[in-house]
């Protein structure tokens, strides 16, 4: 239906030629475009009834309260996976996690996740690559963070936490205070969660526009098959070189994956693709700034450096399997 | 002296800084007499207990935490 309503605008309405470049070009920008933004609409609202109904308090209670032998690493991983990732309260939900005695290791695992699966992500993965990869991506970003806090948890590190989380953690009790939780009912929650899910949109519709611009460009002028060679899955090196180029970058996941879903078609293989695309999103460098102000240097560091490695074996992983 | 103290606890984000504004206009229009603060250090804001910003705290207490709030919606736990 989309791609109808895209062949008619560049088509009959522009007046422009299916088989010239510009004509495709043009096509694909507006039929991604539109569809990317009726499938980030549609996840966010979801996601924000999940989480109205799934409160962090709750789970943060939960995870402090009960001895789960070892699955507190997959709740909190899936949490991260389901809580919006907001960069104002990444640091905030660390310091209330630690301040609930959870081990460190079951917040890295939350930490990793969130920035690694959120609504733009999944909703660009959806519709530029389909569900498969979609599925992939968010059952690997759940499993890393998982794996990622689990080995951080084993690393012994509390000790290069900034003294006043320290200090915190020290004095973290299994809180009875309640943390004020609150209840609304749903029709009077829903408005808000889609003026929310709206404000998800706006905020990253520029980025949605200028990313799937830039492909659409690629898509046109760069030969097909042209990365195949030095970026195929069939050069040991593509991976690390990827995710290494990846780390410093800082890019929404909505400006990202038209390019990378533009360099798939061009002959970079998906595994190295979404390995770049979690080294990207996943890590950079105003995260780690805003680590600062709980971790040590040396500690964000070592966060990094366990994430990085297991992105880049996962990424092997990847091209070994699709 | 002012009648009502107002926190807006953020660490700089652009909701943080969005529902300051709000919490001005919300306060200028309903012409109580209060003094709204902005509280960006993340030591002072974590002994509000909040995990999600930006909150909203009137005379001590969390009235709401990790939204963007509308005016109307100020105006009504203002009241």
């Amino acid at each position: 239906m989309i791609q109808t309503f895209a062949d008619w605008l560049v088509y009959d309405l522009f007046g422009m030629s299916p088989e010239s470049h510009w004509g495709s070009a043009i096509n694909f920008f507006f039929y991604d475009s539109i569809k990317i933004v009726i499938l980030l609409f549609v996840i966010s609202v979801l996601m924000g009834i999940i989480n109205a109904y799934f409160p962090i308090d709750r789970l943060r209670r939960y995870l402090a309260s009960r001895k789960l032998y070892g699955f507190e690493y997959l709740f909190a991983s899936l949490f991260g996976a389901i809580t919006p990732f907001c960069s104002c309260s990444s640091i905030p939900l660390f310091i209330g996690f630690v301040k609930g005695g959870i081990p460190l290791g079951v917040t890295f695992a939350f930490l990793i996740t969130s920035p690694l699966v959120n609504e733009v992500a999944v909703a660009m993965f959806a519709g530029t690559f389909g569900w498969e990869i979609t599925g992939i991506y968010i059952v690997s970003g759940i499993v890393m963070g998982m794996l990622g806090g689990w080995i951080l948890g084993r690393m012994n590190l509390d000790r290069m936490l900034t003294p006043w989380v320290r200090q915190i953690q020290a004095q973290s009790e299994a809180e009875t205070t309640q943390w004020e939780s609150e209840n609304i009912p749903f029709v009077d929650r829903l408005p808000v969660i889609i003026r929310d899910a709206w404000g998800i949109v706006r905020g990253v519709l520029l980025y949605i526009i200028v990313g799937i611009g830039i492909g659409a460009g690629i898509h046109g002028f760069i030969p097909d098959e042209f990365f195949a060679q030095w970026m195929g899955s069939d050069n040991w090196y593509a991976v690390p070189i990827a995710v290494v180029l990846a780390v410093p970058m800082y890019a929404n996941a909505a400006g990202i994956v038209p390019i990378i879903q533009v360099f798939v078609t061009k002959g970079i293989s998906i595994g190295t693709a979404l390995c770049f695309m979690m080294a990207v999103v996943g890590l950079s460098l105003p995260e780690a700034t805003m680590l600062k102000k709980v971790m040590t240097w040396r500690l964000i560091g070592i966060f990094f450096g366990v994430v990085t490695v297991i992105i880049i074996l996962s990424g092997y992983l990847f091209n070994w399997l699709i | 002296m002012y009648n009502m103290e107002i926190k807006v606890l953020g660490t700089g984000c652009a909701n943080c800084k969005a529902l300051f504004t709000t919490v001005q206009q919300a306060v200028g229009q309903l012409g109580i007499d209060a003094e709204v603060i902005k509280v960006e250090d993340l030591m002072k804001i974590m002994e509000y207990n909040v995990m999600s910003l930006p909150a909203l705290v009137v005379d001590g207490k969390v009235v709401s935490k990790g939204k963007k709030l509308s005016v109307e919606q100020v105006k009504a736990l203002l009241q």
